[in-house]
């Protein structure tokens, strides 16, 4: 894949980041060997893809579910009641937030404002927002999830 | 209730047309891709310096928050003697609260890239980025689409420039735009030391212009409409209207255009719900104005400047629920590369706890405030120099709810 990937956007520095994003988009989170593999191709040194990776929270480097579920925890979300989306995906999925459920379907997160402030509380599921979550809707999207 | 004094506009989302600004040119929606781009195939026919001098008549200033004038910024880029130059839009947002870029890029993508094409025709750029934060990356395959048939549309009027999206992938400070620079580079998005300035050293180390998604459209429709009809929105300072983002205790939030230079408390007359407390204006790095302070206060250059974020909270919320919100964000969100903002925001943050369970005295709120005053002075970036709006806004209107 790696290979496929550098093809696409080069072995460039400027390549690095579109790499270790569209590795994320196929396996959740950013393996050692992942990234080790990627150095070696960009001839770089792992500290360097891990250094870079790191920074940002969208390129995981802790293993993650097939569906990253992120739930906005802005003031505005606090506000419109993401305690109780919180709670109910917790409920739901038999995590707390930082875990993944043990089939490696769902890693529950939260995350700082995703620019729905107008319509909270919010949830990205891997790259699609959800918004005005009710506890009744969280769970019937999440049951979609699951078929 | 509406307010009398607000002045509704239409100039972002209209498509060709406006609504309330009677004295703005009829136009009719626009159906084709050729209509879309009509206002682009007249100005690259324009002499650059024409455009650049145009802008700057206008008055038009940044409206991605820091506000600097946008033709000048292009006249900098455009002086470098360098052939190879950059446009970047920054489409980042992730100030909370603000949430306009995202419905600008939903609803008229066409008029971003037509400003983007106008400032790359001014600086002589080739190359062109739409920096779209990840949240946004479900808006992807319909931009692709668009710039598809603009590109097409580009190389029908003869004229070389392509647009690229590259995607953030959840860092605020990427917003910061040398930090954005660094990101597009494969690097950690850490700011850089200014100056030099993009204008001069940007993407690449090469001449780089980059501007806010709303002030690209801005520069679309003044070459539309004509300095003289963008004039007439705003004050003097503050020329042009601006797109809110309207959130919190409010009746209807969402995304809304109005004349710059308006009170604060005609906007909480029209958006607040009757019981408003407090407005932050500007999102977290911006600042929080009581309700007493609503009628002298100006939302523009002249008064405070915005981005764009406007939350209402109401008497029923905690402002030391608000501020420690914020507080986590902004540490969370430090890239921690100098110290002052770094340490600064984990002390405010212990600091405020301290004083709130009475572990400190009141008077410690004093010696947080001297902190952020020193943030401010010695922060490398915009993100560690601005903790100090919100908090010393916060701190010093409800001093009670920070200590009970
Ligand atoms: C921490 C931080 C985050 C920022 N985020 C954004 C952003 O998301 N969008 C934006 O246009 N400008 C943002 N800015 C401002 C940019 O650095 C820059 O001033 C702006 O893109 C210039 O465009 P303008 O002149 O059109 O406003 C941010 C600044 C800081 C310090
Ligand atoms: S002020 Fe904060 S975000 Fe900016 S460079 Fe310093 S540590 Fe990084």
């Amino acid at each position: 894949m790696i290979e496929n990937l550098t093809k696409k956007y080069g072995k460039s520095r400027e390549a690095l980041i579109p790499i270790l994003q569209a590795i994320v988009e196929k396996e959740s989170y950013l393996s050692e060997e992942a990234m080790n593999e990627v150095a070696k191709k960009l001839d770089i040194s792992a500290a360097q893809v891990y250094g870079t990776a790191s920074f940002y929270s969208f390129l995981d480097t802790e293993p993650r579910g097939k569906y990253v579920i992120r739930v906005c925890k802005s003031i505005i979300a606090e506000m419109k009641g993401k305690k109780e989306i919180i709670k109910t995906l917790e409920n739901l999925l038999k995590i707390k937030v930082g875990q993944t459920t043990p089939d490696n379907l769902f890693s529950l997160l939260e995350t700082n404002d995703i620019g729905w402030s107008d319509q909270e509380p919010s949830m990205l599921i891997n790259e699609k927002p959800y918004t005005n979550l009710t506890p009744e809707k969280t769970i019937s999207i999440i049951n979609e999830y699951r078929k | 209730m509406s307010s009398q004094n607000l002045k509704k506009t239409d100039v972002i989302f209209g498509l060709c047309h406006t609504t309330d600004v009677e004295h703005m040119l009829p136009g009719g929606v626009c159906k084709t891709n050729e209509e879309k781009f009509v206002v682009l195939k007249e100005v690259i026919k324009k002499d650059p310096q024409e455009i650049i001098n145009e802008i700057i008549d206008s008055g038009l200033k940044g409206r991605g928050g820091a506000g600097f004038p946008t033709g000048l910024k292009w006249k900098f880029a455009s002086l470098s003697p360098e052939p190879e130059k950059y446009v970047i839009c920054n489409a980042d947002e992730g100030e909370p609260g603000t949430f306009k870029d995202r419905d600008i890029l939903l609803k008229v993508p066409a008029k971003v890239f037509a400003g983007m094409t106008m400032c790359a025709y001014c600086i002589k750029a080739k190359n062109g980025y739409l920096y779209l934060r990840g949240e946004y990356k479900f808006m992807v395959p319909e931009l692709r689409k668009v710039l598809d048939s603009f590109h097409e549309t580009i190389k029908k009027l003869g004229y070389d420039f392509h647009i690229d999206i590259l995607l953030g992938s959840g860092a605020y400070v990427c917003g910061e735009e040398t930090a954005l620079m660094e990101s597009m580079e494969g690097h950690r998005g850490e700011a850089r030391n200014k100056p030099p300035f993009p204008t001069v050293e940007g993407f690449r180390n090469k001449p780089t212009v980059i501007n806010n998604v709303e002030t690209f459209v801005n520069v679309t429709m003044i070459q539309k409409f004509g300095v003289e009809e963008f004039k007439k929105l705003g004050t003097q300072d503050s020329r042009g209207s601006k797109v809110f983002s309207v959130s919190g205790d409010t009746p209807k939030p969402g995304v809304y255009e109005l004349e710059l230079g308006m009170k604060l408390s005609d906007f909480v007359d029209e958006y607040g719900d009757g019981d408003t407390k407090a407005v932050q204006v500007g999102g977290a790095s911006g600042f929080c104005v009581p309700r007493k302070k609503f009628n002298d206060t100006i939302i523009g250059f002249e008064g405070i400047p915005t981005g764009g974020s406007m939350m209402l909270f109401n008497s029923s919320r905690s402002m030391y629920n608000v501020l420690t919100n914020y507080l986590e964000f902004f540490a969370e969100e430090s890239c921690g590369q100098c110290t002052p903002c770094r340490v600064g925001c984990q002390q405010l943050i212990r600091g405020v706890r301290a004083v709130k369970c009475g572990l400190r005295s009141p008077d410690y709120l004093d010696d947080l405030l001297k902190l952020t005053a020193s943030m401010k002075l010695t922060a490398k970036c915009g993100l560690g120099q601005s903790v100090a709006n919100s908090f010393s806004s916060i701190v010093s209107n409800f001093k009670e709810e920070m200590i009970y």
